[in-house]
C-alpha cells in the first residue's frame, strides 16, 4: 500500500528527514514513536504534501502510483488521511457543510455522483454513533473554540466519514481524556479492516494497549533507528530513547 | 511560492459574469452637464415646477461644493462635461405595461437572473427593474397595492404621489450633504419609491434591479422609503454592469425613514463591474445612503454585500433620533485586483437609550485595498446611547492592504461605546488542513471567506443569501492570495 524508500526532506533547507524507509501493507497497524523534534510530524506532513516541506531525495508509492507527484487534494482523494497534531480552527465553516464537500469531492473523483442529502445524514448518524461523537459538535464550525480534545475527536469522526486506505494519526491520543481514549480507540479497531492501513505517531504505549500495533518504529533525528513488534513499545516505556541513542552514536562514523 | 500565491494567480484570470452588453436603440442625452441639461431631464419625466427648481438648487449647491480630499484613496478625475446624464430605451419614458418593454430589455433582465413576466417572477419578491436611466417594470405592483403599499418607480411616484415625495425627499441626506448628492439631485434619473402604511408588515421582499448599460453614461438613481409607524418592509438592492475599459459614475442617493415602532431592513448585494485585473474600467460607486429611525422603538438595519466596482465609497449610516430606535450595519466588503472599497457607517445617537451595532468584514485580495472607516456620535441628549463595533479585516496574499478608522465623538458620559478590530490572513495552514480532506485550493478559500463573512451573510434575506455567497466565491476567484 505504502512504500517509502530513502526519504529524505527539508524545510528551509534544513535537513529533517534524513532517509527513510517504510513499507506499509493493507490490514496493517504501524505505531512510530521517536523523541520529540525527531521528525514524525514531519513524516506526516510529507506524506500528506505539505507545501513547506522540500522532498530532496528518495520516493513514495502510494497504492501503486507515484505519491509525491500528486497535489494534497489527489493525496485525500486517493486515500491518505491525515489526523493532525493540531488541528486547525475554520471559523463560520459549518461542519457538516465542510464534511459533505469533502466526501463530494472525494466521490466526484473516483466518478461517483454527490451524496443524497438523505444518505449523507444517515451517514453522518451511523459515523457519529460509531465513534461516539458529541452531535453537538458536528453542528458547530469546523473547530472553532473545540477544547483540544475536541478537535482531536473532530479530526477522528471525519476519518470515520472519509472512510480512508491509510490512515496517519498524529499524536490523536495527546490531549484525549482516558474516556475518550477508549472510546476513539474502540472507534477506531471498528474501522479496521483487511483493506485499511493505519500509521499511528504516539509518545505513549497506552494508545497501543488499545489499538494493538503489528509493527513499532522509533524514529530518530530524521530516519528510522529501531523498529519491532508492541514489545518495542513496552521496553521504550521502560527504559527511555537514551540507549538507542547512543547505540545509533556508536553506529555513525567518527567525522 | 505558497500554496495562496499560486491560488491568487490561478484565480486572477477570472471572467465577469454579468459583462455583456444589451443592443436596444437608445434615447441618450449629449454629454455635458448645464442648467440645460437638468430641464431636459425634468422636461422628459414631465415633472412638476418644484421638482425642477429643487434639481437646479442641487445643480447650484454642486457647482459651489468641493471634492472631499479625507478618503484613503486617489480620487480619479471625473469629467462632469464627458458623461451623459440620461440614457433610455428609445421612445419610452414611462411602460404602462410589460407588453409595451422590448423583449430584449426582458432577455436582459432574465439573463441577470430577474425575470419580469408574471409566470416567471421570483416568488416572494417584488422586483422593480431599472435599465439605464428608467424603471422598466415594478412586479406584484398589485397585490402590493392592496394593503396600502405602494411599490413603484421614482418617476412614477413623483407622478402619482407628489405630497409624500415633496414631504421626504432630501429630508434625511440634503442637497449639501456631499458633492456627489448634490450631483445626484439634480440630475437623478429613476429609482424605486416605498411607502409602507400604518401597521402593515411587508408581505414579501421588494427589490430593486439596477443594470447600467449605455456606455459614456453615469447612473444616477434616487430611492425613498418610508416606514409608517408599527410598519416593517425588508428591501433589497442589486446591480450589475458590463464591462467597458472607461470607468463609469454610479451616483446614488437613498434615503430611509422609520416612523414609531416601525423597521426597515435594506440589504445591498453589489456586483458592478470591478474593472478588469490590471484595474482598467470599471465603477465607480459613490453613493450616499442614510436612514433616520423618526419615531421611537424604530429600527433600520443596513447589510450591504460589496463584491463589485472598482471604487465603492459609501457609508451607509442611522440617525437615531428615536428615543429607544436601533441601528445597525453588516457589511462584507471584497477588494480584488485592482479594487479600492472605502467604505462604513455612520451611526449618529440622538435619542435616549438608542443602540447602534456595527458589524464590518472586509476581505482584500490582490492588490486590493479595503478601508473601514467608521463614526460613532453621540449627542448631548442620548442617556444611555449603546453602541457595538466589530471590525475584522481578511488578506488574502501579501500585495493587498486592510484599513481601519473608526472615530467616536461622545458628548453623554453615560454612553457606552465599544470596539473591537482583528486583521487576519487566510492561513496556509487553514487551506491546507481543507486540502488534506480532499478539498482543492480555490473551494478552500471560498469556503474560508464565506465562513468568515457569515454573520453579515446570515443577514441577508434567505433569497439572496445564496446569491450572494455565489458572488463572494466568484469575485474571489479573480484574485485571491
Ligand atoms: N519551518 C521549520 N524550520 C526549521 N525547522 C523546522 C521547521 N519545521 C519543523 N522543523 C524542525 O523539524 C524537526 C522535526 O519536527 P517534527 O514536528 O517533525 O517533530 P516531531 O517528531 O513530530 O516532534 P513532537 O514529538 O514534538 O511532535 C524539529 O526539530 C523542528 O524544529
Ligand atoms: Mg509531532
Amino acid at each position: 500500500m505504502l512504500d517509502i524508500k530513502n526519504l529524505h526532506a527539508a524545510v528551509e533547507g534544513n535537513a529533517i528527514l534524513k532517509g527513510i524507509n517504510l513499507t506499509v501493507k493493507p490490514g496493517e497497524v504501524h505505531a512510530i514513536m521517536g523523541p520529540n523534534g525527531s521528525g514524525k510530524s514531519s513524516l506526516a506532513s510529507v506524506l500528506a504534501g505539505r507545501e513547506s516541506y522540500e522532498v530532496t531525495e528518495g520516493s513514495v508509492d502510494f497504492l501503486g502510483k507515484d505519491l509525491l507527484d500528486m497535489s494534497p487534494e489527489v493525496r485525500a482523494r486517493e486515500g491518505l488521511f491525515l489526523a493532525f497534531q493540531y488541528p486547525v480552527e475554520i471559523p463560520g465553516v459549518s461542519n457538516i457543510n465542510f464534511l459533505k464537500t469533502a466526501v463530494n469531492e472525494i466521490r466526484a473523483y473516483h466518478g461517483q455522483p454527490p451524496m443524497q442529502a438523505k444518505a449523507f445524514l444517515d451517514m453522518l448518524k451511523s459515523k457519529q454513533k460509531l465513534m461516539e461523537f458529541d452531535a453537538n459538535l458536528m453542528n458547530r464550525s469546523l473547530n472553532e473554540g473545540f477544547s483540544g480534545g475536541e478537535k482531536k475527536r473532530n479530526d477522528i469522526f471525519q476519518m470515520a466519514m472519509l472512510e480512508p486506505k491509510l490512515a496517519i494519526m498524529d499524536e490523536t491520543d495527546s490531549g484525549l481524556d482516558i474516556d475518550a481514549l477508549r472510546i476513539v480507540s474502540a472507534g477506531v479497531n471498528k474501522l479496521r479492516s483487511k483493506d485499511n492501513a493505519f500509521i499511528m505517531i504516539t509518545h505513549y504505549q497506552r494508545l497501543l494497549e488499545y489499538i494493538v500495533p503489528d509493527f513499532v518504529h522509533v524514529l530518530y533525528n530524521g530516519r528510522i533507528v529501531k523498529s519491532g513488534t508492541k514489545e518495542l513499545a513496552l521496553e521504550l516505556e521502560e527504559k527511555g530513547y537514551d540507549w538507542l541513542k547512543e547505540d545509533i552514536r556508536l553506529e555513525e562514523p567518527v567525522q | 511560492m505558497s500554496a495562496e500565491q499560486d491560488i491568487l494567480q490561478e484565480l486572477a484570470g477570472r471572467e465577469y459574469e454579468f459583462g455583456f452588453e444589451t443592443q436596444i436603440e437608445m434615447d441618450i442625452a449629449a454629454p455635458g452637464l448645464n442648467e440645460d441639461t437638468i430641464r431636459f431631464i425634468s422636461a422628459k419625466k414631465q415633472e412638476p415646477e418644484w421638482l425642477l427648481e429643487w434639481r437646479l438648487k442641487g445643480f447650484q449647491l454642486f457647482q459651489k461644493l468641493t471634492m472631499p480630499n479625507w478618503q484613503n484613496f486617489k480620487l480619479p478625475e471625473v469629467d462632469f462635461q464627458g458623461v451623459s446624464y440620461y440614457a433610455a430605451p428609445k421612445n419610452k419614458v414611462k411602460y404602462n405595461s410589460l407588453d409595451e418593454v422590448d423583449p430584449e430589455l426582458l432577455r436582459t433582465f432574465e439573463k441577470l437572473g430577474i425575470p419580469l413576466e408574471e409566470q416567471k417572477m421570483l416568488s416572494g419578491v417584488a422586483v422593480d427593474a431599472v435599465f439605464d436611466s428608467i424603471s422598466v417594470a415594478t412586479t406584484f405592483k398589485a397585490q402590493l397595492h392592496e394593503l396600502g403599499i405602494i411599490f413603484c418607480s421614482f418617476g412614477e411616484a413623483v407622478q402619482e404621489y407628489p405630497e409624500l415625495v415633496k414631504k421626504y425627499l432630501g429630508t434625511v441626506v440634503p442637497q449639501s450633504d456631499n458633492i456627489y448628492a448634490a450631483l445626484n439631485s439634480a440630475v437623478f434619473s429613476d429609482g424605486s419609491f416605498v411607502y409602507i402604511p400604518k401597521g402593515v408588515r411587508c408581505p414579501m421582499e421588494l427589490s430593486t434591479y439596477f443594470r447600467i448599460n449605455a456606455k459614456n453614461t453615469g447612473q444616477f438613481e434616487r430611492t425613498l422609503i418610508i416606514a409608517d409607524d408599527s410598519s416593517y418592509v425588508s428591501y433589497l438592492e442589486g446591480c450589475t454592469a458590463p464591462m467597458r475599459d472607461e470607468n463609469q459614475l454610479h451616483a446614488a442617493v437613498v434615503e430611509l425613514i422609520a416612523m414609531d415602532h416601525a423597521e426597515i431592513k435594506y440589504s445591498t448585494v453589489q456586483n458592478w463591474y470591478p474593472g478588469d485585473k490590471d484595474g482598467k474600467g470599471g465603477i465607480y460607486n459613490f453613493v450616499t445612503k442614510r436612514g433616520i429611525c423618526k419615531g421611537k422603538n424604530s429600527k433600520i438595519s443596513w447589510t450591504q454585500v460589496e463584491t463589485g466596482s472598482a471604487i465603492t465609497w459609501k457609508y451607509p449610516g442611522v440617525i437615531l433620533q428615536g428615543d429607544n430606535s436601533i441601528g445597525e450595519f453588516y457589511s462584507v466588503a471584497v477588494t480584488a485586483n485592482k479594487q479600492v472599497a472605502d467604505t462604513g457607517t455612520k451611526m449618529v445617537h440622538i435619542g435616549k437609550n438608542t443602540k447602534s451595532r456595527i458589524i464590518s468584514k472586509g476581505i482584500s485580495a490582490g492588490h486590493g485595498h479595503n478601508t473601514y472607516r467608521g463614526l460613532v456620535k453621540v449627542g448631548p441628549n442620548a442617556t444611555n446611547a449603546r453602541n457595538f463595533t466589530q471590525c475584522d479585516s481578511l488578506l488574502i496574499g501579501d500585495r493587498c492592504g486592510a484599513h481601519t478608522f473608526p472615530y467616536i465623538e461622545s458628548k453623554n458620559n453615560t454612553a457606552m461605546v465599544e470596539h473591537e478590530a482583528t486583521t487576519s490572513k487566510i492561513g496556509e495552514d487553514q487551506v491546507f488542513y481543507l486540502n488534506q480532506r480532499g478539498i482543492d485550493n480555490e473551494q478552500a478559500v471560498n469556503m474560508i471567506v464565506n465562513g468568515y463573512a457569515k454573520e453579515v451573510l446570515n443577514q441577508l434575506p434567505m433569497e439572496f443569501a445564496v446569491e450572494a455567497q455565489k458572488l463572494l466565491s466568484i469575485t474571489l476567484e479573480g484574485s485571491v492570495g
